[in-house]
């Protein structure tokens, strides 16, 4: 009798894995850079009139780095969920528009980088004016070489940052409002508090 | 309208399958002979009415009914029509749609073909299948209704993603899933054998036919899957080691290890505990995939965005079904007679080698693919598991199968002699070793690898061929199925020798081209001629103009694209290949480089032996058809109910 149970203690097991396997989501993955210093940069911003923006300049305040494009559909789907959070709660967001320009855009493809510059600024401005700007700044980062030192690979990212500049959370893919009510506001406050 | 029909036949059929699944069980159970004989009208009403369905939800898509959500989301008005009908298999509904189909095709099959059997048993069999369909039909109707209605209606769909606007992925879907389900036949048998507690010959007799038919529509489907990876995703590879290939890939191995077991059962009444856990285990392998691709569970290109509940169900069906099936199995195994001792040197024991090797070889394919689940579940993190582990693993564990192939055809049932084996076997052998040292240093350079590989395949293929040539001397008909055999292990060797040439001595280039520029791969050069924008049904795309030359001769030209559909911004890369019988000249177009002449970034490889993979494949299907059109099967089940268990005669291979 017993070893004609075997089969069935193994598939037992399976099914409980597979059970707590379904609790998770497998696209998520930890980012080497929890708790780790935020990469520093120094980028043009989006208004041409202000200067270039580095995380050093953030020291002190709790914020929250995201990661959007105008041609990143996922971002548009999230935009108001931003603009509604900057609204409603005093944390600032600086946005990083990332590869704006895409290899679709013929026209733009042999600009020199300030006309690209030009061109992706314009290009944010419209889509900004349109859904609404939730951010304090943005800064451009055209060539996406900010975005490899940040390990971007799906754009729109979230990433929340204390005072002393350390990554504490990072959201691949859009954010949802679960994810800003249960995991990014209650950290924002546990770090604003401490 | 359409949709509503469609809907309403679905819910008749998950009423007709309650029936199905409830008297005709306990008719068998209780000797009850007219409960027993509604069996076979139910199960055709059942096909009938999800064939209805189906065929609603076809029309919604042919007719561009945007109205029902499922079409309005992977259909559009640009999109021609046969694949408007291939993308009702393109999403999670419709693919269950079809699951269900199938299951319900292969059930009115074995009401159909099943004149010769006992009532009883097809009464169990085919309330096991009708178990089946209600779980499938309450997932679809109550998580998964693909006639759900958009109101107001789209103006146009989103389209069918371009990945599956593709003639090999109209049918891919189809035959694999012919595959899965087939194996429920295999399972329903051997479960309704254990209910009556009888595991005579005549069980495994029965489900062999079943088996392989299952067999050759899967390792089909696989081969076309395989296919289409290979000139569709562009970047020239066929077999990823992905969650999902694994998933058809499992099943495949249990399943070739079951054909052979259920032969020794037939013929010796060996292994009848193995055999039956091989069933069981099959079907159960379907379900899991199935799980695995439904659930979002593992992260895969094939994924469909998930629903948590629905992973839940199909879970929970999951344990209740194998659960079932396994605690069935415990309960009723001790009881059965055992077959007779084996000597070490049988055609028994090399059959019983083999589906152990098939299943170690399954395991590990298992153990990969939730790996990265278990440790992610222990809370150990987060780690992914690649194409290294599973060669690592599965091509030692293919060694000695095809080494012990050859022999398993040769030796006799019971007992045979090792001076008798090698004394047949010794020139095969010894061409085998010989092609195994000469080849690779002829098709190119000297590895162990490739004259593994070769060599391998050669002794399995001259051993055959040697097999066949001794036994067409001997007197006495030779039914197909034995010819059936020998073309299904040549093919085997054929996929073996085409994988061994195209990981041994492929180039692949990846390049910045410009127009006029070329590449070199002896004796082929590539140049790029032009570039030029084409326009398509529903897509644009940029089309390479490439020319081959071989010695400077040209030979070819050919025509990558890069498509850009309207429905998604999604760019897709169409491969350009000239296949011949030695190789595949495989050129994919990328994307456009910045630079101050216009170039773009091309793959260009030479990959030879490729085409013996797909010809292998064939060949192996062609073996399934034979071996199921023998008229033995038919002759022997009609025969079978009335010999008592095993005193069948030898007949055949």
């Amino acid at each position: 009798m017993k070893r004609f149970l075997i089969p069935l203690f193994l598939f037992l097991a399976l099914v409980v894995f597979l059970a707590i396997g379904l609790q998770r989501d497998p696209r998520e993955i930890p980012s080497p850079l929890i708790d780790k210093p935020a990469p520093a940069f120094s980028l043009p911003t989006l208004n041409p009139a202000t200067g270039p923006f580095s995380p050093a300049d953030m020291k002190g305040r709790v914020w929250l780095l995201n990661v959007w494009a105008t041609w990143c559909v996922a971002c548009r789907q999230e935009h108001p969920l931003l603009v509604d959070f900057a609204q409603r709660h005093q944390v600032p967001i600086v946005g990083m528009s990332y590869k704006e320009i895409q290899p679709q855009d013929a026209q733009a493809q042999n600009m020199d980088a300030s006309a690209k510059l030009q061109f992706a600024r314009e290009r944010s401005q419209v889509w900004l004016s349109r859904y609404g700007n939730p951010y304090e700044l943005s800064v451009m980062d055209i060539d996406g070489r900010v975005g490899i030192l940040y390990g971007v690979y799906g754009v729109p990212e979230t990433y929340v940052i204390d005072q002393l500049g350390v990554i504490r959370y990072k959201a691949v893919g859009e954010v949802t409002p679960d994810i800003l009510a249960s995991k990014v506001l209650p950290l924002v406050q546990k770090l604003n508090a401490s | 309208m359409l949709a509503e029909i469609g809907h309403f036949a679905l819910i008749l059929a998950l009423l007709v399958a309650l029936v199905q699944a409830t008297l005709p069980l306990l008719g068998a159970w209780r000797g009850q002979l007219a409960w027993q004989g509604l069996a076979r009208p139910v199960a055709l009403t059942q096909f009938a009415l999800v064939a209805l369905s189906f065929a609603a939800l076809t029309g919604c898509f042919v007719l561009n009914d945007f109205s029902v959500l499922y079409v309005a989301q992977h259909s559009n008005t640009l999109l021609p029509t046969v694949y408007r009908v291939a993308a009702v298999w393109g999403g999670h509904e419709g693919s269950l749609l079809l699951w269900v189909l199938m299951l319900a095709l292969w059930t009115a099959a074995v009401a159909a073909f099943s004149v010769s059997l006992p009532q009883a048993m097809v009464a169990r069999v085919v309330g096991v299948l009708g178990v089946l369909s209600v779980g499938f039909l309450t997932f679809i109707l109550s998580l998964s209704n693909p006639f759900e209605r958009l109101l107001p209606a789209a103006a146009d769909g989103r389209d069918l993603n371009p990945l599956l606007q593709d003639p090999g992925l109209v049918i891919h879907p189809p035959m694999l899933y012919m595959g899965y389900v087939g194996f429920s036949v295999a399972f329903a048998f051997a479960i309704a054998a254990l209910m009556a507690g009888r595991l005579d010959a005549a069980w495994a007799r029965w489900s062999r036919p079943w088996t392989v038919v299952a067999w050759l529509f899967m390792t089909f489907g696989i081969g076309l899957g395989s296919w289409w990876a290979y000139y569709e995703l562009g970047w020239g590879g066929w077999w990823f080691w992905d969650p999902v290939e694994n998933a058809s890939l499992m099943p495949w191995l249990v399943g070739t290890a079951l054909i052979h077991s259920l032969m020794a059962s037939d013929k010796r009444g060996n292994f009848k505990a193995w055999t039956v856990l091989l069933s069981i285990s099959a079907f159960s392998l379907s379900l899991l995939g199935t799980f695995l691709v439904r659930s979002g569970v593992l992260t895969s290109v094939h994924a469909f965005a998930s629903d948590p509940k629905r992973g839940v169900f199909i879970l929970m069906f999951l344990a209740l079904v194998v659960g079932f099936s396994l605690t069935l199995y415990a309960w009723r195994m001790p009881k059965v007679r055992m077959g007779q001792a084996v000597s070490p040197l049988s055609r028994e024991t090399l059959l019983l080698a083999n589906s152990v090797l098939l299943v170690v070889a399954c395991a590990a394919v298992l153990l990969g693919t939730l790996y990265p689940l278990v440790i992610d579940a222990l809370n150990l993190g987060k780690l992914s598991v690649g194409p290294p582990y599973f060669n690592a693993v599965f091509v030692p564990l293919m060694v000695p199968l095809l080494v012990i192939m050859v022999p398993g055809t040769v030796v006799r049932w019971r007992e045979s002699h090792w001076g008798e084996l090698l004394l047949r076997l010794r020139w095969v052998a010894l061409a085998a070793l010989a092609v195994g040292l000469a080849a690779p240093a002829v098709v190119g350079e000297w590895s162990i690898g490739a004259a593994l590989g070769f060599g391998l395949s050669a002794w399995v293929v001259l051993g055959s061929l040697q097999h066949m040539w001794l036994r067409w001397q001997q007197p006495g008909h030779i039914g197909t199925a034995y010819w059936g055999m020998q073309c299904a292990h040549m093919g085997l060797a054929v996929v073996v020798a085409g994988i061994t040439g195209v990981k041994s001595f492929e180039v692949e280039r990846d390049v910045r081209m410009g127009v006029g520029d070329v590449v070199t791969i002896e004796p082929y050069a590539f140049r790029l001629q032009g570039m030029q924008e084409v326009k398509g049904p529903n897509y644009r795309a940029v089309r390479a103009d490439v020319e081959v030359l071989k010695n400077g001769q040209p030979i070819e030209r050919l025509y990558p694209e890069k498509r850009r559909y309207f429905s998604t911004a999604m760019p897709m890369t169409e491969a350009a290949i000239d296949s011949g019988w030695m190789r595949d000249l495989y050129v994919s177009l990328g994307d456009p480089l910045d630079g101050p002449i216009p170039q773009w970034s091309m793959r260009v490889y030479y990959k030879p032996f490729v085409p013996w993979i797909w010809a292998g494949v064939l060949l192996m299907v062609l073996g399934g058809v034979l071996a199921t059109v023998d008229r033995r099967y038919r002759a022997a089940s009609a025969r079978a109910p009335a010999m008592p268990a095993g005193a069948s005669p030898q007949g055949g291979a």
